[in-house]
């Protein structure tokens, strides 16, 4: 059976964690608490104008309304499966909003807010999930990558391509238009594969510019975040060579600040950070997951009260930043994406069978170009047979 | 440079041609274990760190997948990455970012994100090794979409291919027959026109029988037609030089001469390159076939402790009875 960690192996690894302790613990960065009150931190802290906080506030708002959609869509049988972001919008917006145009993210499957924040069609984010491509998105014009399904995998593709700014020269140049930084997400099921661990040994070695940002949303389906780790997952980092940072994924202040702090660093030359943003996952792993057979309600319930969006209603409202008519704006503009939506995914086009064959080489081999024209004549052996 | 005409090994060849390729090519970048002061464990890339930098000739941190991986993010960034796993046995840690990634990732964004990555592997046995160091793991990647595989056999073609891999649009699987990289010199012309990188090649012509072998069997091939042909038995020897794709024009035009065809590689019988090969003659010469394809090959056991690796092997015997029972059939 698994022994407690050894007590004399420091008192910060031994902090007892996880999803009974859901207040991120003592060294969670926080900038606006699940009450909405704006609270200050030592080290990431920054002024936030209120134009940016409404910024923030849409962001999120349009973010659950393309996932909350997208659900609707599956339910519909429109989408084959969804990987549900719900709770997950501050970690994502904070880190979308905190990048700059030259900056390139690797994504997994989940990071629908920060591909709207790269300005991906969300309808594009359904493609994949209604099964009529696998991502159809040019990653060099948005610098984001498309989805990576294998957990992990994505994360040395982040090094290698910050290995690769480095060989450029856009680390350090001190022009903030050149510099540039390169994000691999991840979550903490993620934190167990052997190529996130690599990630983190090549970045180290190579102080590569790139920052591991991973959303802890405590479940990687059913497993608990007590299975990936006994030591808050920030605190991994100092093994590998680089500082970690807990930060409150709910809250998109600060995980703006720390993001934006951990970007800069890259961009500088200073090597790789690894931020972990504390969130949940408040709904199912994806559309085809049942949580109910694994986490208790209560868990799911307390995490409510830490809710991203209504947090930063509360501070905006209470400082009279925005009005009701800047809210039913707000409002009009998710069912007007939501129509979009639903419209759009509906008139997705299957491909044609026969594009199964495109773009398997850059030169086609002369083996495929006889499966594709014999797939077309036997296709073509039909015609007028019905 | 231009001109000269030397003897040469294959370990020569290939550094030549990987230096030749980064002389172009100022993308083109080498990753692997050791690969820098060292050399590499083969000397494969031997002074190259010291003439292009550490930036372009890249000592890597020990994991395989971390090595490919990686390689991928430097294409996306424009890079021409060439990673050297060290022995054909080490290639599975890196399975998953070459199958699940290397191979798919063009498809995967309709065309928009090129992978102009080249795995090199040491492959194939006989040089006494412990386990995992003698493997012939090409039908793994020949069945995997996406990929092209391709083996040199001697030290010519080990200058040119490299060059038309790394010059390729398309991620390749570049295998080396280790046993050979000392071996044997051959003449280089660096003046010739090489043929496509993607073509096989009559290297013996002959009447009686179709010996078709790549990497390290082509020379056990040759040695086994130059036996037979004091017989008074006629073999055309093919080296096929790539595996995925196939090029059975070559192929196919002979065995329909000689109308018997035996396949020797080193990797397992058992869903081997010979397997397809063997189907893909079946069906396209089935009226010109004298005896059934047959197949030499390595057992259907893993690599054996090395002191009877010569057993497992395909030698000059195995092919020569092969021989017979084809032209006795």
């Amino acid at each position: 059976m698994n022994a407690p960690p050894d007590p004399t192996f420091g008192p910060d690894l031994v902090e007892v964690f996880g999803p009974s302790q859901s207040d991120g613990g003592p060294e969670l960065v926080q900038l606006l608490t699940p009450e909405g009150e704006r609270v200050h931190h030592p080290e990431f802290d920054l002024d936030f104008s209120a134009e940016q906080l409404r910024g923030f506030y849409r962001d999120m708002v349009l973010t659950r309304r393309i996932d909350t959609e997208a659900t609707a869509l599956q339910r519909h049988g429109e989408l084959g499966i969804w990987a549900q972001l719900l709770g997950q919008e501050a970690a994502q917006i904070g880190c979308g909003r905190a990048l700059r145009p030259q900056d390139y993210v690797f994504p997994t499957y989940r990071e629908h807010g920060v591909a709207y924040c790269r300005g991906v069609d969300p309808l594009k984010q359904l493609g994949l999930f209604r099964g009529v491509d696998h991502g159809d998105w040019d990653p060099s014009e948005f610098n984001f990558a498309l989805y990576t399904i294998v957990i992990g995998a994505q994360c040395l593709h982040a090094t290698g391509y910050a290995m690769g700014v480095q060989r450029d020269g856009d680390v350090g140049t001190g022009d903030p238009a050149r510099d540039t930084a390169v994000v691999a997400h991840f979550g903490d099921g993620a934190s167990s594969q052997g190529d996130v661990n690599e990630a983190f040994i090549f970045a180290a070695s190579y102080n590569a510019p790139v920052v591991f940002f991973c959303q802890n949303n405590q479940w990687a389906i059913s497993e608990p975040i007590e299975r990936q780790t006994r030591i808050p997952l920030y605190q991994r980092a100092l093994g590998f060579g680089f500082p970690g940072v807990r930060v409150d994924g709910n809250d998109v202040l600060a995980t703006y600040a720390v993001t934006q702090a951990a970007l800069q660093r890259a961009r500088d030359g200073q090597g790789p950070t690894l931020v972990e943003a504390y969130t949940y996952r408040m709904g199912a792993h994806t559309t085809t997951d049942d949580p109910t057979r694994y986490r208790l309600s209560d868990d799911v319930e307390s995490w409510k009260l830490k809710d991203p969006i209504a947090r930063v209603e509360v501070y905006l409202r209470r400082n009279g930043l925005v009005d009701d008519s800047f809210m039913a704006d707000i409002a009009a503009e998710a069912d007007e994406l939501g129509h979009t939506l639903r419209e759009g995914c509906k008139a997705l086009p299957d491909p044609q069978p026969g594009a199964m064959f495109e773009h398997v080489y850059a030169d086609e081999t002369d083996e495929l170009r006889a499966q594709r024209e014999g797939f077309a004549a036997y296709h073509a052996s039909f015609e007028g047979s019905h | 440079m231009a001109g000269t005409t030397q003897k040469i090994t294959l370990a020569k060849g290939l550094n030549m041609g990987l230096r030749k390729a980064m002389e172009d090519d100022p993308k083109v970048l080498l990753m692997g274990e050791d690969v820098g002061k060292l050399g590499g464990v083969f000397r494969i890339t031997d002074g190259l760190q010291k003439d292009f930098g550490e930036d372009r000739v890249i000592d890597s941190p020990l994991a395989e997948s971390g090595i490919v991986g990686t390689a991928v993010g430097m294409a996306m960034r424009g890079y021409r990455p060439v990673v050297e796993i060290q022995f054909d046995g080490f290639v599975y840690p890196a399975y998953d970012q070459i199958v699940c990634q290397v191979a798919k990732i063009h498809y995967r964004s309709k065309g928009r994100v090129p992978m102009p990555i080249v795995i090199r592997i040491p492959f194939g046995g006989g040089i006494g090794a412990v386990e995992h160091h003698s493997e012939s793991p090409e039908a793994q990647f020949a069945h995997t979409p996406g990929l092209k595989v391709v083996a040199c056999s001697n030290p010519v073609d080990g200058y040119w291919m490299i060059q038309q891999a790394i010059a390729c649009d398309d991620p390749v699987i570049f295998l080396e027959p280790k046993r050979q990289y000392h071996a044997d010199k051959a003449e280089l012309d660096d003046t010739e026109t090489p043929e496509p990188l993607f073509t096989s090649r009559v290297v013996r012509q002959g009447a009686d029988a179709t010996l078709l072998a790549y990497g390290p069997t082509v020379k056990t091939a040759m040695k086994a037609a130059e036996a037979a042909s004091t017989e008074g038995r006629s073999l055309e020897v093919i080296d096929l030089r790539t595996l995925s794709p196939l090029d059975m024009g070559p192929v196919l035009e002979s065995v329909r001469r000689t109308g018997r065809a035996i396949v020797v590689h080193e990797a397992h019988v058992n869903l081997g390159l010979g397997a397809e090969l063997s189907a893909r003659i079946t069906e396209e010469c089935f009226y010109s076939l004298e005896a059934p394809v047959l197949r030499v090959g390595g057992y259907d056991t893993p690599y054996p402790a090395s002191r009877i690796e010569e057993d497992f092997l395909p030698d000059l015997d195995r092919v020569l009875d092969a021989v017979d029972r084809s032209l006795e059939f």
